[in-house]
């Protein structure tokens, strides 16, 4: 029973939290809203497994909240600098004179 | 055991009127710094209460240390990817507001006010 009234709790601020996805006025405003998508959806998966008697899907809930976290970093730098890798738009570094 | 069931329950709704609260706050507040405040309710009161209240409720067992795992790894990247989302908006340009509504200039000088009041 309690199991279900926080996951009931923790729907209700995902909901919130998708229209805030979908008005967000700015890029940042969504990824901030999915980065914290991302934290309750562990919660609810760890939530899930003790509702239906199997604690075993905190291994999922372990993996989620990893990829969560990685998402949102390159995410970031993806709209920060244009590109995932390399080095587009950093100054080549001086060789050192020896 | 009432004991534990009655702590577990508390930990559990606690830690769900966080994450509500951090819900609503995301949703209703002015602008990205704010909403960011609100969305690091989540990451730290709200998750270390309901998987507080879930270790309770798992026993002494392996399931126990894979919670505490879960709170270890969200307690260094949920500070870590807001730090990097505000540094993000200040470099994308994003002011944030005053309470009046209007934007703050990020390059006008505190100190410069503060000598000239004279405190």
């Amino acid at each position: 029973m309690m199991f279900a009234v926080a996951s009931v709790a923790v729907f209700f601020a995902m909901g919130m939290l998708l229209i805030r996805v979908f008005l967000g006025p700015t890029v940042y405003d969504r990824i901030l809203a999915v980065n914290s998508f991302g934290t309750k959806t562990m919660l609810i998966i760890a939530l899930m497994g003790f509702l239906n008697g199997r604690p075993e899907f905190l291994d999922i809930a372990i993996l989620y909240a990893l990829i969560n976290s990685v998402a949102t970093i390159a995410v970031l730098k993806f709209f920060r600098f244009g590109s995932l890798g390399g080095s587009v738009n950093v100054p080549p570094i001086d060789e050192p004179t020896s | 055991m009432i004991v534990l069931e009655i702590m577990s329950w508390i930990l559990l709704l606690s830690g769900s009127f966080f994450v509500v609260v951090s819900g609503v706050g995301v949703l209703r507040l002015p602008d990205v710094y704010s909403r960011m405040h609100a969305a690091g309710l989540t990451d730290t009161l709200g998750t270390a209460l309901i998987l507080a209240g879930l270790m309770l409720q798992a026993g002494i067992s392996l399931v126990v240390i894979k919670l505490g795992l879960i709170g270890i790894v969200l307690f260094f990247t949920g500070p870590t990817s807001t730090y990097a989302l505000a540094n993000a908006c200040l470099g994308g340009g994003i002011k944030p507001i005053s309470t009046d509504g209007t934007s703050i200039d990020l390059n006008h000088d505190v100190a410069e006010d503060r000598s000239s009041t004279g405190s």
